[in-house]
């Protein structure tokens, strides 16, 4: 690092060679023009032997690079080169990781937006057969369950997360933390079956609840909030604490009005993810919440509809003609999306706006 | 008001790092103490144990005696197993190396933040006097009072040092530790800050570590010096004496060496 900043040596240099030696450079145009080249000619190839399109990119990337590469070192010189190899390679890495997402994105959309009308939002599955119905019951079924499991984690997860941050010590911290490894890595449907297996116990065999759903997602949900709450309590200094303490302050009020105020930002933040890694939860609400065709918002009374399991219901259980049932299941899949989108900007908004700024 | 503070034997543990080790002195009512001492050697660590607030640090332990003298001649053991540290850094208010304001309080809020966080109630016009003689005192005034509602974070380097100098006086503790409270700031500051230290101590007592050997001689009382034998040895004070004859002729060799800049 110091060398870095350090002058250069003061060296006597006869005036006129005292320049840097020109270097002939390829145009930035000129690259993209060989690399395109090289694809549409990998195209060709991949076409007159008769392969399908993976095929085509494949041969076209490879060509491409090639190109780029041989004119580079032949103009340019090694290091360029090398440095223009690896620039490449990055960029088709990058293409290969964004084509299933595209993709994903194209498909849902495309199928999704068929059924993506008013109908799909005001109105239940109650007495459809065939065309018309939608998705209002799963979408409000949704929230509620969410919210309730929300309501269930977030106080256990950051109360957890403070107690190791601020409290924990020796053996029972280094059991805890396991223990939240251990559920991070707890498969979902074993999360719905434990749900309902203790709703079970109380309501008999076959039971199905909202806050059972709730419940098992809230066994999902409380290890990504507890070890995303801790990271972000971690990142509050030391300083601030002890400035807190040398006044006095009891390590409680610190917590609550220091600790947690600083961090605010980032726990809204760690909330934020959670939910939007349970929202579309669907084998543990397969098993303990089911689904109904009418509008049920008491998850304390009996089935409800959610919109994975919906989903899933319109796909597998179409009906005849099963057109209409599979395109609510893709809209209730686009819809399901944007949820998750929509929590993922809210988690962004929530670290900018509560962030402490230190504007002049 | 002013007590005063006799350590005894006091040995200041990082886990099983001994960092200081045998310390006994007396810290005189109604005066200011200066420590010196190369870096590293524990004035920090010493400091931090007259507040109790070595013991924050995970791991950390002290061992010896601190015992805290009213003027009323009432005794406390600060390591006294009925006494509470959160009574003891309420009358032992400290101002860090490094500053340290609240990030999410506004420059108001910090200078209130002693009692606001220790949940005093207290009507808008007396805090807002307090904040004012607070900053007034500390010299920051001038420069904030027409943003007090903007962030404590916002400051440059030595108005948050002088934030946090005026947050500590604000909830008037009865001894005040400064640590390095001054190598951030400039000369005109660090004049004021010497001036409120001379008023403080009227009433005050209070203990200072400093680099700054001008600065020791110009404020302080007595001085003591903290020396190190080697690296990975405990620190321990050489000597404390007046700092008149820590300056001209200390007991200790070492003293004079370091004093007058010569060691090594
Ligand atoms: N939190 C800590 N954990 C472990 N060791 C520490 C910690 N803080 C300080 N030490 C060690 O204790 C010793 C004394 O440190 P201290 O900060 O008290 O020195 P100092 O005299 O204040 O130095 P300076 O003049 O540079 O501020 C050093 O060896 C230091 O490495
Ligand atoms: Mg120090």
């Amino acid at each position: 690092m110091s060398t870095a900043i350090r002058p250069a040596p003061v060296i006597d240099i006869p005036t006129g060679t005292r320049q840097l030696p020109t270097r002939r450079r390829l145009r930035r145009s000129s690259t993209a023009g060989l690399y395109l080249a090289g694809l549409l000619a990998g195209g060709a190839l991949a076409a007159l032997s008769g392969s399908g399109i993976v095929l085509a990119a494949g041969y076209g990337a490879v060509l491409g690079t090639v190109a780029v590469y041989v004119v580079s070192r032949s103009v340019e010189g090694r290091r360029t080169a090398t440095d223009r190899l690896v620039t490449c390679v990055v960029v088709a890495a990058f293409g290969i990781a964004m084509v299933p997402l595209v993709w994903l994105l194209w498909t849902v959309v495309s199928k999704g937006a068929r059924r993506l009308d008013g109908t799909f939002f005001d109105s239940s599955m109650l007495g459809i057969v065939g065309p018309g119905g939608g998705g209002y019951h799963a979408v409000l079924g949704t929230v509620v369950i969410t919210a309730l499991a929300a309501v269930i984690s977030v106080p256990i997860g950051l109360l957890t997360a403070i107690y190791l941050v601020e409290y924990g010590t020796g053996r029972l911290k280094a059991a805890i933390t396991f223990l939240v490894d251990t559920m991070t890595g707890i498969p979902s449907i074993v999360a719905g079956l434990f749900a309902y297996a203790l709703f079970a116990v109380f309501f008999g065999p076959g039971v199905r609840l909202g806050v059972a759903g709730a419940v098992a997602l809230s066994v999902l949900m409380i290890p990504v909030v507890v070890r995303s709450a801790e990271e972000v309590l971690k990142l509050v200094p030391a300083e601030l604490r002890e400035a807190s303490y040398a006044l006095g302050v009891p390590k409680w009020r610190t917590i609550v009005k220091v600790v947690v105020p600083t961090s605010i930002a980032g726990l809204g933040t760690a909330v934020m993810l959670a939910l939007a890694r349970v929202v579309g939860e669907t084998a543990p609400l397969l098993v303990t919440v089911g689904i109904t065709n009418g509008t049920n918002l008491n998850p304390f009374d009996g089935r409800m509809a959610t919109l994975p399991v919906f989903a899933y219901y319109q796909l597998t259980q179409p009906g005849f003609p099963p057109g209409f049932a599979i395109d609510r299941a893709w809209t209730a899949a686009l819809v399901l999306i944007a949820l998750v989108m929509a929590l993922d900007l809210a988690a962004r908004l929530i670290g900018r706006c509560f962030a402490p700024s230190t504007r002049r | 008001m002013a007590p005063r503070i006799d350590v005894t034997d006091l040995d200041l543990y990082y886990g099983s790092f001994l960092a200081v080790q045998g310390v006994t002195l007396s810290i005189e009512p109604r005066s200011i103490t200066a420590l010196i001492g190369p870096s590293g050697c524990g004035k920090s660590t010493f400091l931090r144990a007259l507040n109790r607030l070595h013991e924050v640090v995970p791991g950390a332990r002290v061992e010896g005696k601190v015992v805290l003298e009213g003027s009323s001649g009432q005794v406390v053991d600060l390591y006294g197993s009925d006494v509470d540290p959160v009574d003891v850094r309420r009358r032992i208010g400290m101002v860090f190396q490094r500053p340290n304001p609240f990030p999410t309080m506004s420059v108001y809020d910090n200078v209130a933040a002693g009692l606001r966080l220790n949940g005093a109630r207290m009507n808008r016009s007396a805090l807002d006097d307090l904040v004012e003689r607070s900053l007034r005192a500390a010299n920051l005034w001038t420069e904030v009072k027409d943003r007090l509602d903007r962030p404590g974070g916002g400051l440059s380097g030595g108005q948050q040092q002088r934030l946090c100098i005026a947050r500590a006086i604000a909830v008037e503790p009865e001894v005040l530790l400064m640590d390095e409270p001054c190598s951030a700031l400039d000369p005109i500051s660090t004049l004021a800050i010497e001036d409120l230290m001379t008023e403080l101590k009227e009433h005050f007592t209070i203990v200072i570590v400093t680099h700054n050997m001008q600065q020791a001689a110009r404020v302080s009382e007595s001085t003591g010096f903290f020396n190190l034998a080697g690296p990975g040895r405990p620190g321990h004070l050489v000597e404390i004496n007046p700092t008149g004859k820590i300056f001209s002729n200390p007991d200790n060799r070492a003293t004079e060496d370091y004093v007058s800049g010569r060691f090594g």
